[in-house]
């Protein structure tokens, strides 16, 4: 196991979402444990509750039942201000559709998030980072979705997150485009430290984490860790 | 700037259109509340300034004659601060080229120049020369109406002597702020004058030289002006006292305080709906633009921007909103105001207007349109914000659709694919829908509001001068006279039919109620003078008993069959009771009628009237006007038509006003909230839409899914409309009841073709512009997004 030390642990994880008439079970049961710095993939199908688990994770969901704790913090009994203050604090998102603010530019997208945290590097500086810093002053409209992809991710990092959670990134996306986005991803997980999970239902990607966990049916069926990681240049889908 | 205002600046240049609508209902919103509010404002602050300044009585009574030496008596009055005596007296006048008759009112105005009460103000010329006893000042209405300059002469019917006059000034006076032939419901500048003459002139005109016959007071403040006119009431007894009056009853001011209490209970209601329509619509359209934004709440939400950052940052886009809307709305509404007691200005005949904006009514239209704005974005806002970010980010739950009502009763047959979607979108959200047509419906009834009041105008006319009261002429006596006149009369040429009458002025007490009016005798089953019904039929006087108007009626709280006790305000001021017969349908006045033989019984004299009503021969008509004026027993001549036209023109320069602004800002509010519902409904299934169109449903297809619904929802608005609109008209009428007018709700069908009219051009605009919007829609965009 790693020897740095767990910064998630969520213990018997359930939840439950009501939709329109339907009930889904989206969590049953997880039991789960993150290291600082590493890179995991949360792997499985359309269903499996891997998005779940990640807004779960980044306090943008709450369990129904279940706990889930980040260092010291219980996420699974925080209300709203208290998970908003966590967000600020500790968490960097990215988003299968980017989610960028239409109506800003890609440098005004960054400073959204820079200018509520505490410790933001300068948004210039975050685009430099995922090679976007010739385009600080394009709309999304303008900007190509392997682009715009890239200025979530600068959006994410420049408030210089413990963690990094990443929501089918790459999905929206073709191959290489989609090879450069893990890329900036690897890099910012190598560069900064960044505990880093990317869900995906692309088993390609497990190649280049240090954990790929296998999610289905709303349990934890498997977890492997690599000895070897690839790179993302090496990948193929 | 930070990037949450960047982001605001720019959603707010983004939908400038929709954003524009909504400011500008919200500028017609204040702009009648300022409108209304500062013009009553300004009109009460100049009459209380002009009367202050001009020192306007507070007491006034006349008398038959009494000797000077009275006035100290009076003056000794407890709580008496001054007394003018004055001569007053009624006069014809003959104006070189005007045929029609005209009267005048002659006042006296002290010999020293000094005037201590209902002091003139001076507009053109100079004060009367003491020692002429032909120089008068002119009513400076009167002056216009013909053109009268100084220097000018008229000649006047004088205590029976044809007297040439010297118009040395004119000017006005706060006694005649409202100035009123005796008898007559309206202003008529042409034909009534007032003139004021040197005391000294007047005096010896008519055998009142060290002599009075009218005195005006002013007292201390605090004083009990009842006690005041019993004592005075007391003194003039003895020389024929017709009864003192306050000033609450004094003529012009009475008119004047009835004028501003219509404006008063119109300003009450109007910018209440107003103000309350544009609050509302701004409500639900904030809340649904808000709405559509639930997914950026939601990324603002996942970043770590807490609820009362996000609420205040949608709420500053509102506010601003607002505050465009308000400002210009209190701008504008402090031009019309301006306008509107600039017409009022010159209808009174004021000297001046003194035009104020209190601070308050600002802060209270500012204030409404604010909270209506905030509520309005709070609750959307929390309803957006309230949502784990996760469940927000994620497409709404698949709204549960079903079938129709109509599809269960088996109707699906005649519905088309694009026409189930429809429906059902409608069904699907009934609140929202509810809520649009609701919108629709209030703009339709607000149109209302500002057309029926025309069409209420020729209504009264109708009644009042072609069913009720169906003279030519009508004349009124110097003094009572004996009924015998009336065969003088009807041997005039050119009249071919006389009713006579005879007029007291009374005050008719039941319990504690009273009210200061005049009853009328009227020959039974006459045919020019009828009395109506509430169906309108002319009704048949009884015999004995008093009928009152229904209004009077509701004002003593009196029915058929209880006794009211009639105080004579003339003569030897007896007090008598009489039975209330039944009560009349009357729009205009307040009135109480009797039996022309009752009344001359009541009062204890033999048969005497106090003038006729005249059917005459139009060709022969100006004639007549000649033989009347030349008859030194008539007082005063009216002539109906005259008095259609002045009515006319009252009601045209005051209550159409409102008609006016009302409508204009009637429709941009009804455009307003049908565009905006039209461009919300367009956001809101913009993608769905847009997906239709990769289907390969044409430009038609998707147009007529889209503008299908609101046509329905603005079909549906439509009845309820008229119901609203009734309501509001209803509304308006009940506040604007006054003695002097009973407005009823006449709608006629042009009314409801006009309101109809509007909101279907307005959803017909609003439908072509969205459509233009649809043709732009971007198709591969929603290939490539989520939902």
């Amino acid at each position: 196991m790693n020897s740095n030390p767990a910064v998630f642990n969520a213990r018997a994880l359930s939840k439950t979402y009501h939709m329109g008439e339907v009930t889904v079970e989206a969590l049953r049961g997880v039991d789960m444990d993150l290291y600082q710095g590493e890179f995991v993939v949360l792997l499985g199908p359309s269903g499996s509750g891997k998005s779940t688990l990640l807004n779960i994770l980044g306090g943008l969901d709450t369990p129904t039942s279940g706990s889930v704790r980040y260092g010291d913090h219980d996420l699974s009994v925080y209300d709203d201000s208290a998970l908003t203050r966590y967000r600020r604090e500790h968490v960097g998102f990215v988003f299968q559709f980017y989610n960028l603010i239409p109506s800003l530019t890609a440098r005004e997208n960054v400073a959204l998030v820079t200018e509520i945290a505490d410790k933001p590097m300068a948004p210039e500086k975050a685009l430099a980072l995922v090679g976007l810093g010739e385009r600080l002053d394009h709309f999304p409209a303008q900007l190509s979705g392997g682009e715009q992809q890239r200025v979530a991710i600068a959006r994410a990092v420049a408030k210089q997150p413990q963690v990094l959670l990443c929501d089918e990134p790459t999905g929206a996306l073709d191959v290489s485009t989609g090879v450069n986005v893990l890329e900036v991803i690897a890099e910012v997980n190598r560069r900064l430290g960044t505990t880093t999970v990317v869900i995906t239902h692309n088993a390609v990607i497990g190649d280049i984490a240090d954990r790929v966990i296998h999610l289905s049916d709303g349990q934890i069926a498997g977890i492997e860790c690599n000895e070897h990681k690839k790179a993302p240049a090496e990948l193929r889908w | 700037m930070t990037a949450l205002n960047q982001k605001m600046w720019r959603d707010l240049w983004h939908m400038r259109a929709q954003a524009l609508a909504i400011a500008l209902v919200i500028m017609c919103g204040v702009a009648v509340y300022m409108m209304f509010i500062s013009t009553l404002d300004s009109l009460h602050l100049t009459r209380a300034t002009y009367y202050e300044n001009n020192r306007f009585a507070d007491v006034f009574a006349s008398l038959k004659r009494a000797p000077e030496g009275l006035r100290q008596r009076i003056a000794a009055i407890p709580g008496v601060e001054s007394a003018e005596t004055r001569v007053v007296a009624n006069i014809n006048l003959d104006i070189i080229d005007f045929p029609e008759p005209a009267t005048g009112l002659l006042v006296s105005v002290p010999d020293d120049g000094t005037q201590h009460l209902n002091a003139l103000y001076l507009r053109q010329g100079r004060f009367v020369d003491p020692g002429r006893d032909d120089e008068v000042i002119i009513s400076e209405a009167f002056a216009e109406a013909h053109g009268f300059k100084p220097g000018d002469t008229l000649f006047a019917i004088i205590n029976g002597h044809r007297r040439a006059l010297t118009i040395v000034g004119s000017a006005l006076s706060p006694e005649y702020i409202h100035q009123l032939r005796p008898g007559g419901m309206f202003p008529d500048y042409k034909r009534f004058a007032v003139f004021w003459m040197s005391r000294n002139a007047l005096g010896q005109a008519y055998d009142m030289d060290g002599a009075f016959n009218n005195v005006v007071l002013r007292l201390l403040s605090g004083t009990n002006v009842s006690d005041v006119i019993d004592r005075l009431d007391d003194l003039l007894e003895p020389y024929g006292g017709y009864g003192a009056i306050e000033r609450a009853d004094q003529r012009s001011n009475r008119f004047l305080a009835e004028e501003f209490l219509q404006l008063q209970n119109l300003a009450n209601i109007f910018p209440v709906i107003f103000l309350g329509i544009a609050a509302f619509m701004l409500n639900v359209v904030i809340g649904r633009m808000v709405t559509l934004q639930r997914e950026q709440v939601a990324a603002l939400k996942a970043f770590g921007y807490d609820n009362r950052a996000v609420v205040w940052h949608f709420l500053k886009l509102v506010l601003i909103i607002v505050f465009f809307g308000v400002v210009s709305g209190i701008i504008l509404g402090v031009y019309l105001g301006n306008k509107l007691a600039a017409i009022y200005t010159l209808f009174f005949r004021l000297p001046y207007l003194a035009f104020v904006i209190e601070p308050g009514v600002i802060i209270e239209a500012t204030f409404i349109s604010a909270l209506a704005a905030t509520l309005g974005t709070v609750f959307a806002v929390r309803r957006a914000a309230v949502l784990k970010p996760a469940e927000a980010m994620r497409p709404e739950p698949p709204t549960i659709y079903r079938k129709t009502i109509l599809e269960h009763i088996g109707l699906q047959r005649f519905f088309s694919q694009p026409t189930r979607m429809i429906l059902r979108h409608i069904e699907r959200r009934p609140v929202k829908s509810l809520l649009t047509v609701f919108g629709i419906a209030l703009a339709c009834g607000l149109v209302m509001t500002g057309r029926f009041q025309p069409d209420t105008v020729s209504y009264m006319i109708d009644v009042q001068y072609n069913i009720a009261h169906r003279e030519d002429i009508s004349i009124t006596f110097n003094e009572p006279t004996a009924k015998k006149a009336q065969y003088e009369l009807q041997g005039l040429h050119g009249v071919e039919h006389v009713e006579v009458f005879r007029a007291v002025p009374v005050r008719l007490r039941f319990q504690h109620r009273s009210y200061r009016t005049g009853i009328t005798g009227v020959e039974p089953g006459g045919d020019i003078q009828r009395l109506l019904d509430a169906d309108l039929q002319p009704i048949r006087l009884p015999a004995s008993g008093v009928v009152l108007t229904d209004y009077l009626g509701t004002l003593l709280g009196v029915r058929p069959g209880d006794r009211i006790t009639v105080e004579i305000l003339e003569g030897d001021m007896a007090i008598r009771e009489v039975t209330v017969a039944g009560l009349v349908k009357e729009y205009l006045g307040v009135s109480a009628y009797m039996e022309l033989g009752a009344l001359n019984r009541l009062l204890h004299e033999g048969p005497t009237i106090s003038g006729a009503y005249l059917a005459v021969d139009s060709k022969m008509q100006t004639a007549l006007y000649g033989t009347l004026k030349k008859m030194p027993q008539v007082a005063g001549i009216a002539v109906r038509e005259q008095e259609i036209r002045n009515y006319n023109k009252t009601m045209r320069e005051t209550m159409l006003f409102y008609s006016y602004v009302g409508s204009v800002f009637s429709i941009i509010i009804a455009f307003g909230i049908i565009y905006n519902n039209a461009r919300i409904t367009l956001t809101e299934r913009g993608r769905e839409l847009a997906s239709l169109r990769v289907l390969g449903m044409t430009r038609a297809e998707i147009s007529y899914i889209l503008l299908g619904e609101l046509g329905i929802l603005t079909l549906l608005a439509m009845p309820l409309g008229i119901i609203i609109g009734e309501w509001l008209c209803m509304m308006i009428v009940i506040n604007a009841q006054t003695d002097l007018f009973r407005v009823p709700v006449i709608l006629e069908l042009d009314t409801y073709a006009f309101a109809v009219t509007i909101v279907l051009v307005s959803a017909i605009a609003s439908g072509l512009l969205v459509r233009r919007r649809l043709d732009e829609l971007d198709l591969i965009a929603v290939l490539k997004t989520k939902e």
